[in-house]
């Protein structure tokens, strides 16, 4: 159906705009990847010559494979420590201390991450002196992502956690679960898709920060976003271009095979429904 | 404790004993109730929405803990037993069946907890599934079921484990009315079939009288009155529980006459001539509680001095089987009268307007004190 403001020329041109905004630089980025020469402002002609340089680069490589595994460590972590935050902050009623938790656990959300960096950096250097340890590398890295990714993965968990139906746990209960089985058998599969949401977008904020690895990284610990950043330093490699542009291929890919299958799942679901319906009243 | 002789040779299967529940140190949800429920009875709990009816059966199934008081099943005290512990089973409102698995699996959750598994557990559940005829439908999820199938998955899931004590809540709440009266006797037939003893809480009166065998009505935490269903619809013990169940006319007065198999009460609207005695004294205030049902109407004057009085039709409500209409008295009340419709309708029946004259016979009415 159509309603009032289903063909205004606003709407359209407004929509336009807004693609244009975000996608011109990713395209351009795309397109100079193919180009032969090393301006990125002129143009002289189509190579795959940057894709073969990258597949060489040790160290674009090496920072890729600790980015990958970093984010992989990092959305782990911050998945299982924001389940067990929502789990008791949604669940256990009210509790001494609950109110700070509460605001607590949102509060990386809004603060800068130079802060947290620099922050975190302070605490590791009066440890290392004290204690010796820990020496900085990946491990410190994922400390400050992991921090970082709680508290997102926690506002996500949460929000599925709050629309559970509580006698869904209570009739496992009264089927004979102790409380354990009850968040392992009833929980844990309702809110699986909330744990991959949170999973990907932790792991998403574990890639691509340069902040907190600025502060936290050490030798060896060099991620992809701090190679390209360095590198950005001293001019635009086209190389680089190229394994952004490999990165967007996949993301993408990712994407819409993930919301094709939704779609499909959904429309699925609605018509088991309806039919159910239909069957019902006959 | 001396034992209670029972009024019939069944046993008594679940004592509540004095059982109490305040919230938060003031709200008292739940105000010292005794009850006993007999093996094999249906038994239900009814009033309007914070009764406390819902926290008495949460009590039953341990999800909450009484504040004083004891509950007993089968002579054993099951006070501070948790949810998991208890052989008592429930079917909860909107049936809360796990969305992420299938009907067998869900029939099959709570045997799975007892640790059966292969031949047996198979045997059981499909015997379940059959019990409540969805046999087929085994590998659906419960959103591809309609509302009545769900409520028979349901059941079959409260019931695989054999509790000793079945828990119904607002069993057909979530039904429209036509299903839902068909779905009433399945329900009882099944329950019956099966033998489990079973309290239900619905807000439904018609629900509860055409279920249960035993009926407690309750009022802020508290029981007002139990008894089978007749005795709570002919001969309530309050203004309450009359106009909870059912529809009901009350007439407040004065007694005037009072015999041991009669007395009379005077009233603003008419005398009235009642068949039963009371345990009162003449002069005392009481109410006078007349089903629209037990009321007859006729064109001329009745020729006796009691149990009549004269209005105007002022509204006619025209239900099919019966017509209810609305008498304005001289004295302003409005009468409720239900006439069954013994003929097809026809051009002299009463309309809007007309002057007729209700009466009653001596044992049409009920005398409450409260």
């Amino acid at each position: 159906m159509r309603n009032m403001y289903g063909r205004s020329l606003f709407g359209r041109s407004w929509l336009i705009a807004v693609f244009i905004f975000l996608y011109i630089p990713i395209v351009t980025l795309v397109v100079y990847s193919f180009n032969d020469s090393r301006l990125s402002t002129v143009w002289t002609g189509f190579t795959f010559k940057w894709y073969v340089d990258a597949s060489h680069d040790r160290e674009l490589i090496d920072g890729l494979i600790i980015s990958l595994k970093l984010a992989f460590m990092s959305a782990s972590l911050s998945v299982i420590f924001g389940t067990f935050t929502a789990f008791v902050l949604v669940r256990y009623g009210r509790f001494k201390g609950r109110g700070l938790l509460a605001s607590m656990a949102n509060a990386p959300l809004v603060m800068p991450d130079v802060i947290v960096g620099i922050s975190l950096l302070l605490m590791l250097v009066a440890l290392q002196k004290w204690l010796g340890f820990p020496e900085r590398g990946i491990g410190t890295i994922l400390l400050g992502h992991a921090l970082i990714g709680t508290s997102f993965a926690t506002v996500v968990i949460i929000s599925r956690l709050r629309e559970i139906d509580l006698r869904l746990e209570e009739a496992a209960m009264d089927l004979g679960c102790k409380p354990f089985q009850v968040f392992w058998l009833v929980t844990l599969p309702l809110i699986a898709s909330a744990l991959v949401s949170a999973f990907l977008l932790t792991f998403t904020l574990s890639f691509d920060d340069v902040v907190i690895a600025a502060f936290l990284s050490g030798p060896g610990s060099t991620t992809l976003p701090l190679v390209i950043f360095s590198r950005a330093r001293l001019g635009l490699d086209p190389s680089i271009n190229a394994v952004a542009t490999v990165i967007i291929v996949v993301v993408s890919i990712g994407v819409i095979a993930s919301s094709l299958y939704q779609l499909r799942a959904e429309r699925r679901r609605q018509r088991e429904v309806a039919d159910a319906y239909a069957q019902g009243k006959s | 404790m001396a034992s209670v002789t029972a009024t019939t040779d069944r046993e008594v299967l679940l004592r509540i004993d004095g059982v109490s529940k305040v919230f938060d140190g003031v709200v008292k949800a739940v105000d010292n109730v005794s009850l006993s429920v007999k093996k094999g009875e249906i038994f239900a709990l009814v009033g309007s929405s914070g009764c406390g009816k819902s926290t008495l059966l949460r009590m039953l199934a341990g999800f909450e803990t009484p504040t004083s008081g004891r509950i007993y099943l089968s002579g054993q005290d099951i006070t501070d037993l948790t949810p998991y512990e208890r052989p008592v089973n429930m079917m909860f409102q909107s049936y809360a069946l796990f969305p992420h698995l299938n009907v067998w699996d869900n029939v099959a959750f709570g045997l799975r907890r007892d640790g059966l598994k292969g031949a047996e557990l198979a045997k059981r559940v499909d015997a379940m599934l059959s019990l409540v005829q969805l046999s087929k439908y085994g590998k659906r999820k419960p959103h591809q079921l309609s509302g009545g199938q769900q409520q028979r998955v349901a059941l079959a899931r409260s019931l695989a484990k054999r509790p000793t004590l079945l828990l119904l809540d607002e069993p057909l709440g979530a039904l429209d009315k036509k299903l839902r009266e068909t779905t009433q006797l399945e329900l009882v037939n099944i329950i019956e079939q099966v033998g489990v003893t079973c309290v239900l809480v619905t807000h439904d009166q018609e629900e509860a009288m055409t279920m249960a065998s035993h009926i407690a009505v309750m009022d802020e935490g508290c029981f007002l009155q139990v008894g089978t269903p007749d005795e709570i619809y002919e001969t309530p013990n309050s203004r309450f529980v009359a106009s909870f169940v059912g529809n009901v006319n009350i007439f407040e007065g004065k007694v005037d006459e009072d015999e041991p198999d009669h007395i009379t009460v005077i009233c603003p609207e008419c005398t009235h001539y009642v068949g039963h005695g009371i345990t009162g004294t003449s002069g005392m205030r009481v109410a006078v509680a007349l089903r629209p049902e037990k009321i007859q109407l006729s064109p001329v004057q009745p020729n006796k001095n009691h149990n009549w009085c004269a209005g105007e039709v002022v509204e006619i409500a025209y239900l099919g089987p019966h017509t209810t209409y609305h008498l304005k008295l001289e004295t302003g009340m409005v009468l409720k009268v239900q006439q069954p419709n013994l003929t097809r309708k026809m051009a002299d029946d009463l309309t809007w307007g007309d002057h007729v004259f209700a009466h009653w016979t001596r044992d049409a009415m009920v005398v409450l004190t409260e």
